[in-house]
């Protein structure tokens, strides 16, 4: 049931590229003007990157996740799928795949943006930078999920989602900047690993929190 | 009239280890007069940890037992504890200019956790407002909730982290003036402020709990009287079965 939700997810995300496309011209435009407000020193910038990185994909993704709950407010669509039989946490599972697949793409563009704007040496450290990658992605599709489902019957969501999800992904997002960090700076303290492990905890940890609290927002 | 009692009591006690605290206590030896303000931040960052505890365990206790009661609880810890938290930072502020020369400090783990934490229980207050069912914002309130206090311990541990494989040792935190070596008097003042803080706490508490419950209510008498002016202009139409909020409730 949950793959069967990611993958009418994914299918509408490739009919009609609402999320995807939307998503990824606005984290171009943050990259740029992150570049503007910190430019044109390219040293500065660079090393400025891992952050940049970051914010650009925690920003746009908060832009993927809202998108993706909309699809469901049209036509009471949500409330059908909560009549389904199905245990509620299939419902948050497949929202999350759907999620996940699009924050990866999302994710990988903008590393190799970064890379290209900030002049930043990603083939060195392919491996650690694609699992740093793939770990805040998981992060941000659970904690989105459940915050876009919490505020999209609501009439100010817009403004709420943010304000609600920032403050919670902040231990991921300083995660994620100091693993990328220590990926492209060759990793000289050792460091990489704990704030790896710090991400997967995160991730286990909402992950568990999403799927065990969304049922009784769809009760309601 | 007991809980008057409580107000006036707690009023008192704060006012006189403020006295205590600002005139009887010999001043720090480093810090001076600035550590004073130490004694009811501490006391403050205590209590507003203490409120969401509160408000966490009430929101638990709203999803399995379905009664309005915690989440008027849930409401008063959201809302003191904020009140609490932001003196604390506020508090911080006024120490760190003086000893540390900036008001707010990357490097200090702590600082940071609270800040994040304020954040956190803000967007808690304001999602509440935008829920006007009890029930439906009980619930939602209560998620919220839940997981805001699930994520507490990760930013703390992140932030600790963040701090520590980046430099040294913070400058004057207050895990370094409450050591054991730290004169008893200092510490004897500081459980004291503790104590006058927590029976504020305790007052405002039951206050809030109070007003929210009488919130609670009007709402529900607002209901009931906008379903009595519906019925009365369509009287045909609803008199085969005559809807009860208890009815209507039950339908959701």
């Amino acid at each position: 049931m949950a793959l069967a939700i990611a993958r009418k997810d994914a299918l509408a995300e490739l009919r009609g590229r609402h999320a995807t496309v939307s998503t990824l011209f606005f984290a171009a435009i943050v990259l740029l003007l992150f570049g503007f407000a910190l430019g044109p020193d390219s040293a500065r910038l660079a090393a400025a990157a891992p952050g940049l990185l970051w914010l650009a994909i925690v920003f746009a993704g908060i832009l993927a996740v809202s998108r993706l709950h909309l699809l469901e407010t049209d036509d009471e669509a949500l409330e059908q799928l909560a009549l389904y039989p199905v245990a509620r946490r299939a419902i948050y599972a497949g929202k999350a795949l759907g999620g996940l697949a699009v924050m990866l793409v999302l994710g990988l563009l903008v590393l190799g943006a970064v890379g290209v704007l900030f002049a930043v040496d990603i083939g060195g450290a392919l491996l650690p930078l694609l699992l740093t990658v793939i770990l805040g992605a998981i992060g941000i599709a659970a904690v989105g999920t459940f915050y876009a489902g919490v505020t999209v019957r609501l009439r100010a969501r817009e403004v709420m989602l943010p304000l609600l999800m920032l403050p919670v992904l902040a231990p991921l997002l300083l995660g994620a900047v100091k693993a990328t960090t220590a990926a492209l700076t060759g990793d000289p303290f050792g460091e990489l690993a704990s704030w790896l492990q710090l991400l997967v905890a995160f991730d286990v940890i909402m992950v568990a929190a999403g799927a065990a609290t969304y049922g009784y927002l769809l009760e309601d | 009239m007991k809980t008057r009692i409580l107000g006036f009591v707690a009023a008192a006690a704060i006012a006189a280890m403020a006295i205590v605290s600002l005139f009887v206590v010999p001043a720090d030896l480093n810090q001076g007069d600035a550590q004073r303000v130490m004694y009811p931040h501490v006391a403050s960052a205590w209590l507003g940890y203490l409120s969401f505890g509160v408000t966490a365990v009430a929101g638990i206790l709203w999803v399995w037992k379905r009664d309005l009661r915690f989440d008027a609880v849930a409401l008063a810890g959201a809302e003191i504890g904020v009140m609490f938290t932001a003196f604390a930072i506020w508090g911080g502020m006024m120490w760190g200019r003086p000893v540390w020369g900036v008001f707010w400090q990357w490097e200090d783990p702590r600082l940071t956790t609270t800040a994040l934490l304020l954040a956190l229980y803000v967007g808690y207050l304001l999602f509440r407002r935008l829920t006007d069912d009890p029930a439906r914002r009980a619930t939602r309130a209560a998620i919220v909730g839940i997981v805001a206090a699930v994520d507490i311990p990760i930013v703390h541990f992140s932030v600790e982290w963040w701090r520590g494989l980046h430099q040294g040792a913070t400058i004057g935190s207050p895990s370094r003036m409450l050591n054991p070596a730290a004169p008893m008097v200092f510490v004897g003042t500081l459980l004291g402020m503790l104590a006058a803080f927590t029976l504020a706490w305790v007052y405002l508490m039951i206050r809030r709990y109070q007003l929210a419950r009488v919130q609670m209510a009007r709402e529900e008498a607002v209901r009931l009287e906008r379903l009595a002016a519906a019925r009365a202009v369509a009287p045909r139409a609803s008199t085969p079965a005559p809807r009860t909020p208890e009815s209507t409730e039950a339908a959701r």
